[in-house]
Protein backbone atom coordinates (compact mmCIF):
# COMPACT_ATOMS: atom_id res chain seq x y z
CA UNK A 1 0.00 0.00 0.00
CA UNK A 2 1.29 3.55 -1.01
CA UNK A 3 1.31 5.63 1.36
CA UNK A 4 -0.25 8.72 2.20
CA UNK A 5 0.29 12.56 1.07
CA UNK A 6 -0.53 16.13 3.08
CA UNK A 7 -0.85 18.95 0.96
CA UNK A 8 2.68 19.71 1.83
CA UNK A 9 4.26 16.65 1.33
CA UNK A 10 6.39 18.01 -1.62
CA UNK A 11 7.38 21.05 -0.31
CA UNK A 12 8.82 19.14 2.71
CA UNK A 13 10.68 16.90 -0.11
CA UNK A 14 11.59 19.99 -1.40
CA UNK A 15 13.49 21.62 1.84
CA UNK A 16 15.89 17.83 2.15
CA UNK A 17 12.90 16.13 5.15
CA UNK A 18 13.91 12.75 5.08
CA UNK A 19 10.41 11.12 4.99
CA UNK A 20 8.67 8.12 6.83
CA UNK A 21 5.88 5.90 6.89
CA UNK A 22 3.68 7.12 9.98
CA UNK A 23 0.11 6.37 10.83
CA UNK A 24 -0.42 5.71 7.29
CA UNK A 25 1.09 8.65 5.80
CA UNK A 26 4.42 9.30 4.11
CA UNK A 27 5.97 12.18 6.87
CA UNK A 28 9.31 14.18 7.32
CA UNK A 29 11.07 12.62 10.48
CA UNK A 30 13.77 15.37 10.49
CA UNK A 31 14.86 18.13 8.42
CA UNK A 32 18.55 18.80 7.17
CA UNK A 33 18.69 20.87 10.30
CA UNK A 34 18.74 17.58 12.53
CA UNK A 35 16.31 16.22 15.42
CA UNK A 36 18.49 18.04 18.00
CA UNK A 37 18.62 21.62 16.31
CA UNK A 38 15.14 21.27 15.69
CA UNK A 39 13.82 20.71 19.09
CA UNK A 40 16.13 23.76 20.40
CA UNK A 41 14.96 25.80 17.25
CA UNK A 42 11.38 25.26 18.77
CA UNK A 43 12.34 26.03 22.02
CA UNK A 44 14.41 29.10 21.41
CA UNK A 45 12.32 30.65 18.39
CA UNK A 46 9.15 29.19 15.77
CA UNK A 47 9.26 25.43 14.66
CA UNK A 48 6.62 24.56 11.72
CA UNK A 49 4.35 21.33 11.96
CA UNK A 50 2.99 19.55 9.25
CA UNK A 51 0.42 17.82 11.39
CA UNK A 52 -2.04 17.53 8.38
CA UNK A 53 -2.37 13.34 8.96
CA UNK A 54 -4.63 14.11 12.29
CA UNK A 55 -8.26 13.57 11.76
CA UNK A 56 -9.96 16.82 11.40
CA UNK A 57 -14.12 17.17 11.81
CA UNK A 58 -17.12 19.04 12.63
CA UNK A 59 -20.15 17.96 14.44
CA UNK A 60 -23.12 19.99 13.52
CA UNK A 61 -26.96 20.28 15.39
CA UNK A 62 -28.41 21.06 18.17
CA UNK A 63 -27.37 17.39 20.16
CA UNK A 64 -23.77 17.79 18.62
CA UNK A 65 -22.99 17.96 22.39
CA UNK A 66 -24.93 15.82 24.40
CA UNK A 67 -23.85 13.25 21.83
CA UNK A 68 -19.73 14.35 22.59
CA UNK A 69 -20.62 14.54 26.22
CA UNK A 70 -21.37 10.80 26.19
CA UNK A 71 -18.33 10.04 25.08
CA UNK A 72 -15.78 12.06 26.62
CA UNK A 73 -15.31 12.96 30.52
CA UNK A 74 -15.43 16.79 29.24
CA UNK A 75 -17.77 19.70 30.02
CA UNK A 76 -18.44 20.47 26.83
CA UNK A 77 -21.80 22.25 27.58
CA UNK A 78 -20.17 25.15 28.96
CA UNK A 79 -17.54 25.14 26.39
CA UNK A 80 -18.22 28.67 24.82
CA UNK A 81 -17.75 29.85 21.55
CA UNK A 82 -13.94 30.65 20.82
CA UNK A 83 -12.57 27.79 23.70
CA UNK A 84 -11.11 24.45 23.20
CA UNK A 85 -10.60 21.36 25.80
CA UNK A 86 -8.22 18.31 25.62
CA UNK A 87 -10.41 15.65 26.09
CA UNK A 88 -10.27 11.55 25.79
CA UNK A 89 -12.62 8.88 24.07
CA UNK A 90 -12.64 6.35 26.86
CA UNK A 91 -13.88 2.70 26.81
CA UNK A 92 -16.30 0.43 29.22
CA UNK A 93 -13.37 -0.62 31.08
CA UNK A 94 -12.01 3.27 31.90
CA UNK A 95 -9.31 2.96 28.69
CA UNK A 96 -8.83 5.44 26.31
CA UNK A 97 -9.57 4.97 23.09
CA UNK A 98 -7.52 7.91 22.00
CA UNK A 99 -7.02 11.23 23.30
CA UNK A 100 -8.18 14.60 21.40
CA UNK A 101 -8.79 17.99 21.07
CA UNK A 102 -12.54 19.84 21.01
CA UNK A 103 -13.21 23.08 20.51
CA UNK A 104 -16.15 25.39 19.64
CA UNK A 105 -17.44 27.45 16.78
CA UNK A 106 -20.56 29.07 15.59
CA UNK A 107 -21.72 25.89 13.85
CA UNK A 108 -20.94 23.20 15.53
CA UNK A 109 -17.86 21.22 17.74
CA UNK A 110 -14.48 20.61 15.98
CA UNK A 111 -12.75 17.35 17.11
CA UNK A 112 -8.97 16.96 16.25
CA UNK A 113 -7.96 13.35 16.27
CA UNK A 114 -4.83 10.99 16.29
CA UNK A 115 -3.79 10.21 12.49
CA UNK A 116 -3.28 6.67 13.37
CA UNK A 117 -6.72 6.13 15.11
CA UNK A 118 -8.83 8.75 13.12
CA UNK A 119 -10.63 5.74 10.86
CA UNK A 120 -11.75 3.74 14.24
CA UNK A 121 -12.78 7.53 15.81
CA UNK A 122 -15.11 8.84 13.57
CA UNK A 123 -16.51 5.19 13.27
CA UNK A 124 -16.94 5.27 16.84
CA UNK A 125 -18.70 9.08 16.74
CA UNK A 126 -20.99 7.98 13.48
CA UNK A 127 -22.36 5.31 15.44
CA UNK A 128 -22.80 6.61 18.28
CA UNK A 129 -24.50 10.10 17.11
CA UNK A 130 -27.18 11.38 18.78
CA UNK A 131 -31.12 12.87 17.70
CA UNK A 132 -29.93 15.16 14.94
CA UNK A 133 -25.96 15.35 14.96
CA UNK A 134 -24.08 14.63 12.22
CA UNK A 135 -20.37 14.12 11.60
CA UNK A 136 -18.41 16.26 8.89
CA UNK A 137 -15.50 14.46 8.25
CA UNK A 138 -12.88 17.30 6.56
CA UNK A 139 -9.70 15.89 4.97
CA UNK A 140 -10.13 18.83 2.56
CA UNK A 141 -8.48 20.65 5.58
CA UNK A 142 -4.24 20.87 6.34
CA UNK A 143 -3.32 21.32 10.00
CA UNK A 144 0.07 23.42 10.53
CA UNK A 145 1.49 23.77 13.99
CA UNK A 146 3.15 26.89 14.57
CA UNK A 147 5.04 26.65 17.75
CA UNK A 148 7.33 28.49 20.14
CA UNK A 149 7.94 31.74 21.91
CA UNK A 150 8.16 33.29 18.59
CA UNK A 151 4.71 31.84 16.87
CA UNK A 152 2.91 35.13 18.03
CA UNK A 153 5.69 37.49 16.20
CA UNK A 154 5.28 35.35 13.38
CA UNK A 155 1.44 36.00 13.44
CA UNK A 156 1.97 39.79 13.94
CA UNK A 157 4.03 39.50 11.15
CA UNK A 158 1.05 38.38 9.20
CA UNK A 159 -0.86 40.95 9.97
CA UNK A 160 -2.47 39.63 13.22
CA UNK A 161 -1.87 40.88 16.70
CA UNK A 162 -3.41 37.86 18.73
CA UNK A 163 -0.81 38.34 21.96
CA UNK A 164 -4.04 38.79 23.83
CA UNK A 165 -5.70 35.79 22.59
CA UNK A 166 -5.61 32.94 25.46
CA UNK A 167 -3.86 29.41 25.45
CA UNK A 168 -6.76 26.89 24.15
CA UNK A 169 -8.59 29.39 22.45
CA UNK A 170 -9.79 29.45 19.06
CA UNK A 171 -10.91 31.57 16.30
CA UNK A 172 -11.01 31.95 12.57
CA UNK A 173 -9.31 34.61 9.96
CA UNK A 174 -7.51 35.00 6.95
CA UNK A 175 -3.82 34.35 6.83
CA UNK A 176 -2.10 35.48 3.98
CA UNK A 177 -5.07 35.54 1.60
CA UNK A 178 -6.80 32.11 3.29
CA UNK A 179 -9.70 31.15 5.15
CA UNK A 180 -8.14 29.25 8.36
CA UNK A 181 -9.12 28.23 11.91
CA UNK A 182 -6.61 28.82 14.62
CA UNK A 183 -6.35 27.53 17.98
CA UNK A 184 -3.69 29.25 20.81
CA UNK A 185 -2.37 25.56 21.43
CA UNK A 186 -0.60 22.69 20.24
CA UNK A 187 1.92 19.67 21.73
CA UNK A 188 5.41 21.07 22.21
CA UNK A 189 4.64 22.69 25.47
CA UNK A 190 5.27 25.91 23.91
CA UNK A 191 3.12 28.64 23.13
CA UNK A 192 1.73 28.69 19.25
CA UNK A 193 -1.09 27.84 17.31
CA UNK A 194 -2.36 25.11 14.93
CA UNK A 195 -3.74 26.34 11.79
CA UNK A 196 -6.29 24.35 9.76
CA UNK A 197 -6.53 25.63 6.14
CA UNK A 198 -8.03 24.42 3.14
CA UNK A 199 -5.42 22.04 1.13
CA UNK A 200 -6.17 24.03 -1.97
CA UNK A 201 -4.24 26.86 0.19
CA UNK A 202 -1.77 25.06 2.54
CA UNK A 203 0.91 24.99 0.19
CA UNK A 204 1.09 28.76 0.04
CA UNK A 205 0.36 29.84 3.45
CA UNK A 206 3.28 27.24 4.40
CA UNK A 207 5.17 29.04 1.78
CA UNK A 208 4.70 32.44 3.64
CA UNK A 209 5.27 30.85 7.18
CA UNK A 210 8.76 29.18 6.13
CA UNK A 211 9.69 32.66 4.45
CA UNK A 212 9.74 34.09 8.06
CA UNK A 213 13.34 34.39 9.96
CA UNK A 214 12.21 33.05 13.14
CA UNK A 215 10.35 30.10 11.55
CA UNK A 216 12.23 26.55 10.52
CA UNK A 217 10.18 23.36 9.54
CA UNK A 218 10.67 20.38 12.68
CA UNK A 219 9.94 16.80 11.92
CA UNK A 220 8.62 14.03 13.69
CA UNK A 221 11.50 13.31 15.51
CA UNK A 222 11.69 16.63 17.49
CA UNK A 223 7.63 16.72 17.66
CA UNK A 224 8.52 13.60 19.91
CA UNK A 225 11.41 14.92 22.44
CA UNK A 226 9.48 18.30 22.54
CA UNK A 227 6.31 16.85 23.75
CA UNK A 228 8.37 14.13 26.31
CA UNK A 229 9.78 17.14 27.56
CA UNK A 230 6.37 18.94 27.99
CA UNK A 231 5.57 15.82 29.90
CA UNK A 232 2.62 15.42 26.98
CA UNK A 233 1.51 11.71 26.96
CA UNK A 234 1.75 10.09 22.88
CA UNK A 235 -1.24 7.49 22.35
CA UNK A 236 -0.78 3.64 21.81
CA UNK A 237 2.72 4.36 23.89
CA UNK A 238 1.65 6.74 27.30
CA UNK A 239 -1.71 5.86 26.88
CA UNK A 240 -4.00 3.00 25.45
CA UNK A 241 -7.33 1.34 25.74
CA UNK A 242 -6.16 -0.48 29.13
CA UNK A 243 -4.67 2.55 30.69
CA UNK A 244 -7.09 4.59 32.67
CA UNK A 245 -6.98 8.48 32.76
CA UNK A 246 -6.65 8.49 36.27
CA UNK A 247 -3.32 5.80 35.58
CA UNK A 248 -2.30 8.49 33.51
CA UNK A 249 -2.25 10.93 35.94
CA UNK A 250 -4.74 13.24 33.69
CA UNK A 251 -7.60 14.27 36.23
CA UNK A 252 -7.20 17.91 35.20
CA UNK A 253 -8.57 16.73 32.00
CA UNK A 254 -12.00 15.68 33.91
CA UNK A 255 -13.86 18.24 33.85
CA UNK A 256 -15.22 19.45 37.53
CA UNK A 257 -18.71 18.83 36.05
CA UNK A 258 -18.38 15.66 35.24
CA UNK A 259 -16.68 14.27 38.27
CA UNK A 260 -18.55 13.11 41.28
CA UNK A 261 -20.48 15.74 42.89
CA UNK A 262 -20.40 17.53 39.37
CA UNK A 263 -23.84 19.26 37.59
CA UNK A 264 -23.50 16.23 35.24
CA UNK A 265 -21.80 13.63 37.41
CA UNK A 266 -20.49 10.49 35.48
CA UNK A 267 -22.66 10.06 31.46
CA UNK A 268 -19.63 8.85 29.80
CA UNK A 269 -18.45 5.42 29.30
CA UNK A 270 -16.64 3.91 31.84
CA UNK A 271 -17.30 6.84 34.20
CA UNK A 272 -18.09 3.99 37.13
CA UNK A 273 -14.62 2.86 36.91
CA UNK A 274 -12.81 6.39 36.29
CA UNK A 275 -14.49 7.87 38.90
CA UNK A 276 -14.08 5.43 41.46
CA UNK A 277 -10.50 5.62 41.06
CA UNK A 278 -10.51 9.30 41.05
CA UNK A 279 -8.20 11.02 42.34
CA UNK A 280 -5.67 8.48 43.54
CA UNK A 281 -7.59 4.64 44.17
CA UNK A 282 -4.98 3.18 41.43
CA UNK A 283 -2.52 0.39 41.89
CA UNK A 284 -0.07 2.07 39.12
CA UNK A 285 0.53 5.56 37.82
CA UNK A 286 2.16 7.78 35.01
CA UNK A 287 5.39 9.15 36.27
CA UNK A 288 8.49 11.01 34.84
CA UNK A 289 11.63 9.25 34.79
CA UNK A 290 15.34 10.57 35.26
CA UNK A 291 17.58 8.57 34.34
CA UNK A 292 20.47 8.82 36.89
CA UNK A 293 23.31 8.12 33.91
CA UNK A 294 24.02 9.26 30.14
CA UNK A 295 22.38 6.47 28.64
CA UNK A 296 18.91 7.12 27.25
CA UNK A 297 16.00 4.39 28.62
CA UNK A 298 13.66 3.41 25.63
CA UNK A 299 10.04 2.75 25.43
CA UNK A 300 9.17 -1.28 26.72
CA UNK A 301 12.54 -0.93 29.16
CA UNK A 302 11.43 -2.67 32.55
CA UNK A 303 11.51 -1.13 36.01
CA UNK A 304 12.61 -2.52 39.15
CA UNK A 305 12.77 -1.38 42.48
CA UNK A 306 15.99 -2.47 43.36
CA UNK A 307 19.79 -2.73 41.68
CA UNK A 308 20.09 -6.75 42.47
CA UNK A 309 19.12 -8.75 39.54
CA UNK A 310 18.45 -11.57 42.48
CA UNK A 311 15.99 -9.98 44.69
CA UNK A 312 14.89 -6.73 42.76
CA UNK A 313 10.83 -6.40 41.94
CA UNK A 314 9.55 -5.72 38.18
CA UNK A 315 7.33 -2.78 39.43
CA UNK A 316 7.00 -0.95 35.84
CA UNK A 317 8.19 -0.23 32.24
CA UNK A 318 8.89 3.15 30.56
CA UNK A 319 6.58 4.00 28.01
CA UNK A 320 8.12 6.85 26.13
CA UNK A 321 12.48 7.76 26.32
CA UNK A 322 14.91 9.45 24.73
CA UNK A 323 17.18 12.28 25.19
CA UNK A 324 16.37 15.76 26.26
CA UNK A 325 17.94 18.64 24.14
CA UNK A 326 17.07 21.69 26.33
CA UNK A 327 18.22 19.93 29.79
CA UNK A 328 21.07 18.07 27.75
CA UNK A 329 20.29 14.58 29.58
CA UNK A 330 18.12 11.58 29.07
CA UNK A 331 14.14 11.64 30.27
CA UNK A 332 11.78 9.25 30.15
CA UNK A 333 7.54 8.54 31.61
CA UNK A 334 6.15 5.14 32.27
CA UNK A 335 3.99 3.69 34.60
CA UNK A 336 5.35 2.46 38.33
CA UNK A 337 3.11 0.82 40.88
CA UNK A 338 1.55 3.36 43.35
CA UNK A 339 4.09 2.73 46.07
CA UNK A 340 7.03 3.60 43.94
CA UNK A 341 5.82 6.74 42.13
CA UNK A 342 6.62 9.19 45.22
CA UNK A 343 8.51 11.74 44.35
CA UNK A 344 12.14 11.39 44.82
CA UNK A 345 12.16 7.91 44.71
CA UNK A 346 14.75 5.47 42.75
CA UNK A 347 14.13 3.31 40.56
CA UNK A 348 15.97 0.85 38.34
CA UNK A 349 15.42 -0.03 34.31
CA UNK A 350 16.95 -3.10 33.19
CA UNK A 351 18.98 -2.04 29.94
CA UNK A 352 20.74 -4.29 28.33
CA UNK A 353 21.40 -6.52 31.37
CA UNK A 354 22.68 -3.75 33.54
CA UNK A 355 20.11 -2.20 36.19
CA UNK A 356 21.00 1.60 35.66
CA UNK A 357 18.87 3.97 38.18
CA UNK A 358 16.18 6.50 37.48
CA UNK A 359 14.71 9.57 39.54
CA UNK A 360 11.29 9.52 40.01
CA UNK A 361 10.38 12.83 38.67
CA UNK A 362 7.72 15.37 37.72
CA UNK A 363 6.35 14.80 34.16
CA UNK A 364 6.82 18.00 32.53
CA UNK A 365 10.38 18.28 32.43
CA UNK A 366 10.58 21.66 30.93
CA UNK A 367 8.44 24.19 32.01
CA UNK A 368 5.27 25.03 29.69
CA UNK A 369 4.94 28.07 28.23
CA UNK A 370 1.65 28.71 27.26
CA UNK A 371 -0.28 32.30 27.43
CA UNK A 372 -2.97 32.20 29.71
CA UNK B 1 51.88 2.92 8.00
CA UNK B 2 48.22 2.55 8.37
CA UNK B 3 45.61 1.12 6.90
CA UNK B 4 41.55 1.39 7.49
CA UNK B 5 39.58 -1.24 6.48
CA UNK B 6 35.25 -1.64 6.47
CA UNK B 7 32.39 -3.81 6.52
CA UNK B 8 28.60 -3.27 5.27
CA UNK B 9 27.44 -2.94 8.81
CA UNK B 10 29.53 0.76 8.73
CA UNK B 11 32.06 -0.41 11.27
CA UNK B 12 35.66 0.67 10.01
CA UNK B 13 38.77 -0.81 11.47
CA UNK B 14 42.54 0.58 11.32
CA UNK B 15 45.66 -1.51 11.60
CA UNK B 16 48.82 -0.01 12.57
CA UNK B 17 51.38 -2.32 13.60
CA UNK B 18 49.66 -5.40 15.17
CA UNK B 19 46.97 -2.73 17.21
CA UNK B 20 43.40 -2.58 15.48
CA UNK B 21 41.33 0.59 15.97
CA UNK B 22 37.25 0.50 15.80
CA UNK B 23 35.05 2.96 15.18
CA UNK B 24 31.65 4.02 12.72
CA UNK B 25 31.64 5.48 9.78
CA UNK B 26 30.86 8.93 8.60
CA UNK B 27 27.45 7.08 7.01
CA UNK B 28 26.49 5.60 10.02
CA UNK B 29 26.80 8.77 12.20
CA UNK B 30 25.06 10.81 9.64
CA UNK B 31 22.42 7.71 9.12
CA UNK B 32 21.75 8.24 13.23
CA UNK B 33 21.64 12.19 13.49
CA UNK B 34 22.66 13.62 17.21
CA UNK B 35 25.03 10.99 19.07
CA UNK B 36 24.51 11.64 22.79
CA UNK B 37 25.50 8.01 24.61
CA UNK B 38 27.87 5.88 23.80
CA UNK B 39 28.09 2.73 25.64
CA UNK B 40 31.65 1.15 25.34
CA UNK B 41 32.86 -2.03 26.25
CA UNK B 42 34.77 -2.57 29.74
CA UNK B 43 38.74 -2.83 29.00
CA UNK B 44 39.89 -6.19 29.48
CA UNK B 45 37.09 -7.76 27.49
CA UNK B 46 37.57 -10.41 24.91
CA UNK B 47 34.95 -9.89 22.05
CA UNK B 48 33.92 -12.33 19.24
CA UNK B 49 34.03 -11.70 15.59
CA UNK B 50 30.70 -9.67 15.14
CA UNK B 51 29.85 -9.37 18.60
CA UNK B 52 28.00 -6.18 19.86
CA UNK B 53 30.77 -4.62 22.14
CA UNK B 54 29.56 -0.83 21.37
CA UNK B 55 25.95 0.60 22.17
CA UNK B 56 25.59 4.03 20.08
CA UNK B 57 22.29 5.60 21.17
CA UNK B 58 20.99 8.83 19.21
CA UNK B 59 18.21 11.16 19.66
CA UNK B 60 16.52 8.83 16.77
CA UNK B 61 17.63 5.50 17.65
CA UNK B 62 20.20 3.23 19.07
CA UNK B 63 22.89 1.02 17.30
CA UNK B 64 24.82 -1.48 18.02
CA UNK B 65 28.54 -1.78 17.06
CA UNK B 66 29.51 -5.14 15.92
CA UNK B 67 33.33 -5.77 16.22
CA UNK B 68 34.92 -6.22 13.12
CA UNK B 69 37.89 -7.71 14.94
CA UNK B 70 37.71 -10.76 17.64
CA UNK B 71 39.92 -10.14 20.23
CA UNK B 72 41.29 -8.64 23.83
CA UNK B 73 40.45 -4.64 24.09
CA UNK B 74 42.71 -3.37 25.86
CA UNK B 75 42.00 0.63 25.44
CA UNK B 76 38.96 2.38 25.07
CA UNK B 77 38.13 6.14 24.07
CA UNK B 78 36.30 6.98 27.29
CA UNK B 79 36.45 10.93 26.13
CA UNK B 80 33.16 9.61 24.59
CA UNK B 81 31.41 9.26 27.91
CA UNK B 82 31.40 12.89 28.39
CA UNK B 83 31.64 14.22 24.85
CA UNK B 84 29.84 11.01 22.34
CA UNK B 85 28.90 14.42 19.78
CA UNK B 86 32.65 13.24 18.86
CA UNK B 87 31.69 10.83 17.07
CA UNK B 88 29.11 12.76 14.74
CA UNK B 89 32.07 15.21 14.21
CA UNK B 90 34.99 13.22 13.44
CA UNK B 91 33.76 9.54 13.25
CA UNK B 92 37.01 8.03 12.09
CA UNK B 93 39.33 10.39 14.24
CA UNK B 94 38.64 11.61 17.19
CA UNK B 95 35.39 9.44 17.29
CA UNK B 96 37.39 6.33 17.09
CA UNK B 97 35.63 3.84 20.08
CA UNK B 98 38.29 1.11 21.00
CA UNK B 99 41.45 -0.39 20.54
CA UNK B 100 42.26 -4.35 20.14
CA UNK B 101 45.61 -6.27 19.39
CA UNK B 102 45.07 -8.69 16.21
CA UNK B 103 45.41 -12.42 16.69
CA UNK B 104 43.86 -13.07 13.40
CA UNK B 105 45.69 -11.64 10.52
CA UNK B 106 42.86 -13.09 8.24
CA UNK B 107 39.97 -11.21 9.55
CA UNK B 108 41.28 -7.78 8.45
CA UNK B 109 42.87 -9.24 5.30
CA UNK B 110 38.91 -10.00 4.72
CA UNK B 111 37.73 -6.34 5.17
CA UNK B 112 36.35 -4.02 3.03
CA UNK B 113 38.99 -1.33 0.83
CA UNK B 114 37.80 1.77 1.40
CA UNK B 115 37.03 1.87 -2.77
CA UNK B 116 34.94 -1.15 -2.48
CA UNK B 117 32.86 -0.11 0.80
CA UNK B 118 32.85 4.01 -0.83
CA UNK B 119 30.97 2.08 -3.97
CA UNK B 120 29.06 0.11 -1.13
CA UNK B 121 27.82 2.90 0.44
CA UNK B 122 27.06 4.77 -2.87
CA UNK B 123 24.53 1.71 -3.95
CA UNK B 124 22.42 2.33 -0.63
CA UNK B 125 21.95 5.88 -1.53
Amino acid sequence: MTDLTTALTELHIENGAKMVPFAGYSMPVQYPLGVLKEHLHTRSKAGLFDVSHMGQAMLTGKDATTTLEALIPIDVENLEIGEQRYGFFTNENGGIEDDLMVSRWENGLMVVVNAACKDQDFAYLQANLLGDTRLTLMPERALIALQGPAAKDVMARLGHDLSEMKFMHCRALTLSGADCLISRSGYTGEDGFEISVHNDDALALAKTLQADEDCEWIGLGARDSLRLEGGMCLYGHDLNADTTPIEAALNWAISPARRKGGAREGGFIGAEIILEQMPTNITRKRVGLKPKGRAPIREHTQLFDGDDVESAKEIGVVTSGGFSPSLGQPIAMGYVSKQNAKLGTTVYANVRGKLLALEISKTDFVANNFYR
Amino acid sequence: MSETKFTNDHEWAQLEGDVVTVGITEYAQAQLGDIVYIELPDIGRTVDLYEESAVVESVKAAGDLKSPISGEIFEINDVLNDEPELVNQDPEGEGWFYKIRLEEPEEFAKLQDRATYDAFVESLA
